[in-house]
């Protein structure tokens, strides 16, 4: 990842008609860096990607790729290429046909074109699927040649638009393992948009997360989880207990409550149930707050049976406080 | 006689299916032996009435009908109306239906039930109107005026089942050609149109049949220079021997039946059914 910028986003609004929409978005991309939207349905991270990919006309504010603004420009002139959700592969051509197609219009001479789909095919391990239909292919299958047909074309910027969520969590995870490592490999510049925030922690340089048309916090996965800027990035990645208080809000992660047999700890309760989760146990405890949930190592778990009385802290936790929730 | 027994029947397929199955059966027999008989016609050399099979079978009359004049330059008038009506109804149509498609403009609603319209009333009536209208134009018996009575009759079914056709592509596709670097127009024809093509084939196949039977119309605006099929039907009906109309009908429904052969794989009441639907 260099530090040029490949992709700048400059106070950029787009309105619908209700009213939703985006609001002065402003963003910048490094050259080869993928950085994930993430937010709810309804968000806007759609909205975003569209006006990048030129599908939507933004209302005003500037989209600049390598400095140079782009957003009078129509799809087809634009430097950047989108895979969609679903249906992204043209039914009535071959796959060979499909990553053709845009190659065709670019001018490449045949020889030169059935060369580079050989190549795009072999680093995508379909190789041999040529001939073969969309429709004759799993989902996955689908998706690979999306990208494969986007990423041939060479774009400054790749747009993905939930490229995965219709596929099974299998070959999702495995799809986003390899996504990442030709991002990576050919050094492209990414923009992902996910509702899934653990795709959106395994793969992206840095998250933008998004609530009701604007951003709520930019940073690496791990200034995210570590450093929510507020009670909704907060709620929104990962597990996180919430404490109300009169004031303020406290914000625990589960793996940051230690439970005490005794009363040492600062906030009473009754253990309500364990569930193994595999390598980990959840610990439920019902306190007067409310339900906390923490997670304690299997061994461990055996110790604390329902009904128990016990005490909690907690090892670190965030501090809200109530007049910023409002915004 | 065990598989002929009806108390047998009634107990292997219950009283529902039982009785589905007779209502089949009467259904076909209303359906289907009007046209064996016809067939059987078809091929008969002699027939008198009281008999139910022909006395005797042969071509006879197709060699007839095929030796006269005027019913053999009617069947190649029907087929070249029919071609130029589809042909030029596609034209018309198609862009008009990807626009109602894709564009969510005030009164598309109030657009497509309009062409409804022309299959709301009693036909002669709009043609003893449109009658005037060709008067005034100096349309009356000329060719393009049968045209035009054709494609009126086919308009409503093409753009509604050309509608449905185009809205049943993903407008995902058509961004991902956009994107891939075509032109609206590339990707139309690219793109839209390869995909809609099967519903838009039904649409321009039931315009094709539709053509072919239109009578009343040609009728009343053709004659006497032009005399598609239907239109001789009305003569040899009167004139004609019933084995004679019989080739003749034959001659009518082939084509017909091949187009609905080839196409099976794609007309179905869905197809038709999403072609009824507004939205």
């Amino acid at each position: 990842m260099g530090e040029k910028i490949k992709l700048e986003i400059r106070n950029m609004t787009k309105l619908y008609k209700n009213n939703d929409g985006v609001r002065n978005i402003n963003l910048k991309v490094k050259e080869g860096e993928l950085i994930t939207l993430l937010g709810p349905s309804g968000c806007g991270k759609t909205t975003i990607l569209r006006t990048i990919g030129g599908f939507l006309k933004c209302d005003s504010g500037s989209i600049l790729i390598d400095r140079k603004p782009i957003e009078h420009l129509p799809p087809e002139k634009r430097p950047t290429s989108i895979v969609f959700q679903n249906y992204n592969l043209w039914p009535h051509m071959t796959v060979y046909e499909n990553m053709a197609f845009g190659l065709k219009l670019r001018k490449i001479p045949k020889a030169e074109r059935h060369r580079q789909i050989m190549e795009m095919l072999d680093l995508v391990k379909m190789t041999g699927m040529e001939k073969k239909y969309p429709n004759q292919m799993s989902g996955g299958q689908q998706q690979r040649i999306a990208i494969a047909r986007s990423l041939l074309l060479k774009p400054e910027v790749l747009l993905l638009d939930e490229p995965f969520s219709a596929l099974d969590a299998k070959i999702r995870s495995q799809m986003r393992e390899e996504l990442r490592k030709f991002q990576i490999d050919l050094n492209i510049t990414v923009v992902f948009v996910t509702h899934d925030q653990e795709e959106a922690m395994a793969l992206s340089d840095r998250i933008v997360v998004m609530n009701k048309g604007t951003f709520e916090q930019i940073g690496t996965p791990a200034d995210v989880y570590n450093n929510p800027v507020n009670k909704y990035v907060a709620g929104f990645i990962g597990d996180m207990n919430f404490i109300e208080l009169a004031d303020k809000t406290i914000a625990v992660r589960p793996e940051n409550v230690l439970i005490h047999r005794g009363t040492r700890g600062g906030i009473k309760g009754k253990i309500r149930a364990t569930m193994v989760l595999g390598h980990y146990s959840e610990v439920t405890v019902d306190t007067k707050h409310g339900i906390i949930k923490a997670f304690v190592s299997c061994e461990n778990s055996n110790i604390f049976h329902p009904g128990e009385s016990v005490s909690l802290s907690f090892t670190k936790f965030h501090e809200y406080d109530k007049k910023d929730l409002a915004s | 006689m065990k598989f002929l027994n009806p108390k047998r029947w009634y107990y292997t397929l219950g009283r529902e299916k039982l009785f589905e199955l007779l209502i089949l059966a009467v259904f076909l027999l209303f359906f289907y032996v009007p046209l064996l008989h016809l067939f059987m016609l078809a091929f008969a050399n002699k027939y008198q009435v009281p008999a139910v099979i022909p006395q005797e079978f042969g071509l006879k009359w197709w060699k007839y009908v095929f030796e006269q004049k005027s019913l053999v330059s009617s069947i190649s008038l029907s087929f070249i109306i029919a071609f130029i009506t589809t042909l030029l109804s596609m034209i018309i149509c198609l862009p008009a239906a990807f626009v109602l498609a894709r564009f969510n403009f005030r009164g598309r609603k109030l657009i497509m039930l309009s062409f409804l319209i022309g299959n709301a009333f009693p036909r002669i009536g709009l043609y003893t109107s449109i009658g005037i209208v060709y008067y005034k134009f100096n349309l009356m018996g000329t060719f393009i005026g049968v045209l035009l009575i054709h494609m009126l009759g086919s308009m409503m079914l093409m753009i509604w089942l050309s509608v449905s056709a185009f809205r049943s592509v993903p407008r995902e596709q058509e961004d991902a050609a956009r994107d891939a670097g075509a032109g609206p127009i590339r990707t139309f024809f690219n793109i839209t149109l390869p995909i809609a093509w099967p519903g838009i084939a039904v649409a321009a196949m039931f315009t094709f049949i539709a053509s072919l039977g239109e009578n009343q119309g040609t009728l009343l605006v053709g004659l006497p220079k032009y005399r598609t099929m239907p239109v001789e039907m009305y003569g040899v009906i009167l004139d004609y021997p019933a084995t004679a109309g019989a080739v003749f009908a034959l001659i009518l429904i082939i084509p017909n039946l091949i187009l609905l052969l080839l196409m099976r794989k794609y007309v179905g009441p869905e197809t038709l059914a999403r072609g009824y639907k507004m939205n």
